[in-house]
């Protein structure tokens, strides 16, 4: 406490408030209970001092006249926007009283708990999910088309999940000894300076451009970053598998992949069958009726025998061999039969043959001569890192897409050193928000888990993450099959503004259960419809933890707001409304309890704020592999199937997905719907992020919505003259799905054939009651975009990859 | 104050105009007024033909170097916040050793 009274209390971002995926560390000027600033904490690492727009606009966002401060219960008709204030007891009396009658009437399984993108809450979401006894927790993104198709194929190709090493996990960061500047940093589809990347920030690459890294930027816009690369490849939406394709065709034909790498750790060596409808890797059960069917085969050049790799002893069966990496065969199965096999190398050499510089020049749009150069550039690097975005999930293809580019850092050995890319795991192991399967707070007995929506139609929905499949849960709200949807618990999410993809489908799903709750910081077009609405606390709020991945975090409650309760208070109270024994009493003991692998209490966090895992700890790099300190059995190798990095992916091929990567076109394209192409002639592209706001937030707050009034499409100069249409002009962006009109941002950062609109935009400012909506309907770019368009594996959506036309408004 | 200086290596201003932000919060400034700085973006086309964004902060006539703040030994609002750091305030003495080499930067006085 200072003498004017002000206390300065440290503590860590996280949403709800920035919106962003947090992390960084904040000195929070308190006087009289009320928070009268925010500073960013010279001592964290994360920022060192540093803080963004929308975190230092926290005093207007905690206090903004427009705050939902108590419970509402709905009064009029859905979306009148008439409701009365409630007290918390009536509110939860309500809730528990209606969803308890649902789950006696329908089953726990005809209520849907839908959150937005994942911030503070997939740990506390599942939670009340789970004591109610729902399997249906949803990320309500068409194809959960936001970082999951990334983190599940990082985790069946390699077992875990990788970042750039932008020095992170040191406390000293770029200073630190171990750590090495990396040569160059490949960005490949995100605007770094103006997003939050999921556990990054973006200008730690200004800090290593400083030091003296180069870049290479892969995106269809010339962003600032992008204007200061090295390299800039300027290409198609939706072609980035081919453009990754492209790569490994120039590493491989000119010797730039890392082979004692591959040779060592990738499942290269391996065989595969070449006699059945798909390859299939070979097992020891083909050779031997004894075999087991997860250990695999290879071939020692040496004595000339088929060896055996066993995957629980992570060792072949003859010592001290270098196996055959290019070589194809026949082979004697167990009945005698001889079949043609080859190995994986051999196999993925002939894959990448396929896509020659030319032909990639053609698909992506890249001229040729710079997929040569940044193949080079990217491989002869040392070290080289790359930092991937959003548009490789938004598209049908992200799962061979992802697993292209995932492959690039394999093949050149640039996983886990000082650098490169790091394997992320969360900071002591403490698990606050489930990124796969498992790790939940609680779990649902196998009879009901198997009842979540998706788990029949998709492997990686069965068998990666626990959410429900959104695209097929809009579908059985409608069909009501197999079973019926009856209500919806929403939280950090408005479907209408911002995640959901054919918001008109949305809002009539919505308006047509039999019971809703949205739990928001303002009202928004969402909770209109809904029956209730809860007041929830920003992160200066709330006591919570952060283990994201680096380092392990405290959220600390610094005041209070009227009646604004956190989101974990809320799912809480609820749980143990929904669940005779639900074990945790309150919020500390709860996290106490996720704490255990850190050996610490929240009290012990909170004294600290911050912790990095010490060298040596499995939660912190490097060459953790070579270690033995990435496998449960603390054997050398990794978390796969086989331990090896599998360029030829078993868990793909038990999905029946092609098990090596391929370039598929978006459904809607040029080349894949010419004839809807003549009428809509332009690529829309979509969600390039704006510096003020985050996805559907913040357009209340007077600071930030004064950087930017309104939504804007970008639209090349050339394009924009082709259709008389001038800079600043109202526009119409129109296709077989929708039409929004927005303002026109006539510039040449953009390619003349794509025109790029901004996402989540609504005004709190305009009506709320329908049919205006706060003027969602004016301007949701998501009208253009359809639902149910979910790639092979449930993953990923066109959402970047539409067509459409523009032309001038009228009046 | 007259001694004191604002270094800006604007060559790496990335443009997220957080010095705006810090600045309103540090004033209490209302929105839409004139702040103490403003990023201006200037997309142009090189002599090659490749496209080239430069970001310069602007410090208006609002800006009063933050006063209140240096007195206090604290950097000025938009300077410990810049994002890109690429503002430095100190004595035009000390500024001179921190100019950068290799690339074009502005030194903007009080006068």
């Amino acid at each position: 406490m200072k003498n004017d009274g002000v206390k300065i209390i440290k503590t860590t971002t996280w949403s709800p408030g920035p919106g962003c995926h947090g992390g960084c560390g904040i000195l929070v000027h308190v006087k009289d209970d009320k928070v009268i600033k925010v500073e960013g904490d010279p001592d964290h690492p994360w920022n060192q001092g540093r803080l963004c727009s929308r975190c230092l606009s926290m005093t207007q966002y905690m206090y903004h006249k427009d705050r939902l401060t108590k419970p509402l219960k709905r009064v009029g008709e859905r979306g009148q926007g008439k409701f009365e204030q409630i007290s918390w007891d009536e509110a939860f009396d309500l809730i528990e009283k209606k969803m308890k009658q649902i789950r006696q009437d329908h089953g726990p399984e005809s209520m849907i708990f839908h959150q937005g993108t994942g911030r503070d809450i997939g740990g506390w979401i599942s939670m009340l999910a789970y004591a109610y006894g729902s399997p249906n927790w949803m990320f309500g993104l068409s194809g959960i088309s936001c970082y999951t198709p990334r983190l599940m194929m990082m985790s069946i190709t390699q077992g875990d999940f990788a970042v750039v090493d932008a020095s992170q996990w040191h406390e000293k960061r770029y200073d630190d000894p171990v750590y090495e500047i990396p040569e160059t940093v490949t960005i490949w589809g995100q605007n770094l300076p103006a997003t939050c990347p999921d556990g990054f920030f973006g200008h730690w690459y200004v800090d290593l451009m400083k030091r003296g890294t180069q870049l290479m930027v892969i995106d269809p816009r010339c962003t600032w970053i992008a204007s200061r690369a090295k390299l800039w490849l300027q290409l198609r939406p939706g072609t980035d598998a081919a453009l990754a394709l492209g790569f490994i065709h120039v590493m491989i034909k000119e010797n730039l992949v890392n082979m004692a790498f591959i040779e060592k750790w990738t499942n290269a060596p391996f065989l595969v069958r070449t006699d059945t409808p798909e390859p299939i890797l070979l097992r020891e059960t083909d050779l031997a009726a004894n075999g087991k069917s997860t250990n695999f085969v290879a071939h020692d050049p040496v004595s000339n025998e088929f060896i055996i790799w066993d995957s629980d002893d992570q060792t072949y069966s003859k010592k001290n061999i270098t196996p055959s990496m290019d070589v194809a065969f026949t082979i004697p199965l167990t009945d005698g039969t001889r079949v043609p096999v080859k190995t994986v190398w051999r196999m993925y050499k002939e894959n990448a043959e396929e896509y020659t510089p030319e032909k990639v020049s053609h698909i992506t749009w890249v001229p040729k001569d710079k997929i040569i150069q940044g193949a080079r550039m990217y491989a002869k690097s040392s070290p080289s890192a790359l930092h991937w975005g959003l548009p490789i999930d938004t598209i049908p293809s992200t799962i061979p897409t992802s697993q292209a580019v995932n492959h690039l850092w394999c093949l050149s050995g640039n996983l886990d050193n000082p650098g490169g890319n790091a394997i992320a795991r969360y900071a002591y192991d403490v698990v606050t928000y489930p990124y796969h399967s498992g790790g939940s707070i609680l779990s649902l007995p196998p009879e009901v888990a198997e009842k979540r929506i998706g788990i029949n139609d998709y492997g990686p929905i069965k068998d990666f993450r626990a959410w429900a499949q959104p695209d097929k849960v809009l579908e059985q709200i409608f069909t009501k099959k197999p079973y019926e949807i009856k209500g919806m618990w929403i939280q950090t999410a408005n479907p209408l503004a911002c995640t959901g993809m054919e918001p008109q489908k949305w809002h009539k799903a919505i308006k047509q259960l039999d019971f809703t709750v949205c739990v928001d910081l303002f009202m928004t077009p969402t909770a209109m419809l809904c029956d209730v609405i809860l007041p929830a606390a920003t992160f200066l709020e709330k006591d919570s933890l952060k283990a994201w991945w680096v380092p392990l975090q405290a959220i600390k409650k610094v005041v209070e707001v009227d009646e604004c309760k956190s989101d974990i208070e809320i799912n809480l109270e609820l749980s143990k409304r929904f669940m005779a024994d639900f074990p945790y009493d309150n919020t500390h003991d709860l996290f106490d309890s996720l704490l255990k692998s850190a050996g610490i209490t929240y009290q012990e966090l909170c004294d600290n704020t911050w912790m990095i895992p010490p060298k040596g700890h499995p939660s912190r790099p490097y060459y953790r592999h070579e270690k033995g300190l990435l496998r449960a059995d603390g054997k050398p190798g990794f978390r796969t199937p086989s331990g090896k990095i599998e360029l030829f992916s078993s868990w793909l091929e038990k999905w029946c997905l092609a098990p090596m990567p391929y370039h598929e076109e978006p459904p809607y394209s040029p080349v894949s719907t010419p004839d809807l192409f003549k009428d809509y002639p332009l690529i829309l592209t979509t969600g390039r992020r704006m510096g003020p706001f985050f996805h559907s937030e913040h357009r209340q707050i007077p600071w930030l919505r004064a950087q930017q009034k309104e939504p804007v499409l970008e639209i090349h100069p050339d394009t924009a003259q082709k259709y008389g249409i001038e800079h600043g002009q109202k526009v119409c962006v129109e296709n077989w799905l929708g039409k929004i009109t927005v303002k026109a941002l006539v510039t040449p950062v953009i390619h003349p054939d794509i025109v790029m609109a901004e996402h989540g935009w609504w005004f709190p400012e305009k009506e709320g009651a329908e049919p205006s909506l706060f003027g969602v309907w004016d301007v949701n770019v998501n009208q253009l975009i359809p639902m149910g368009h979910e790639g092979k594996g449930g993953l990923g959506s066109p959402i970047k990859t539409m067509l459409c036309k523009v032309y001038k408004a009228k009046g | 104050m007259s001694e004191y200086a604002m270094l800006i290596d604007y060559e790496y201003c990335s443009g997220c105009k957080t010095c705006e932000i810090a600045c309103n919060q540090e004033y209490k400034r209302e929105a839409g007024k004139l702040g103490g700085v403003e990023v201006q973006e200037f997309i142009h086309f090189l002599q090659s033909g490749r496209l080239y964004i430069t970001n310069i902060p602007h410090f208006t006539k609002a800006c009063v170097f933050c006063a209140g703040r240096v007195k206090k030994g604290l950097k000025p609002a938009c300077v410990q916040h810049c994002m890109a750091n690429v503002l430095t305030f100190d004595t035009l003495e000390n500024l001179k050793d921190k100019i950068p080499e290799n690339r074009k930067a502005l030194l903007w006085t009080k006068g």
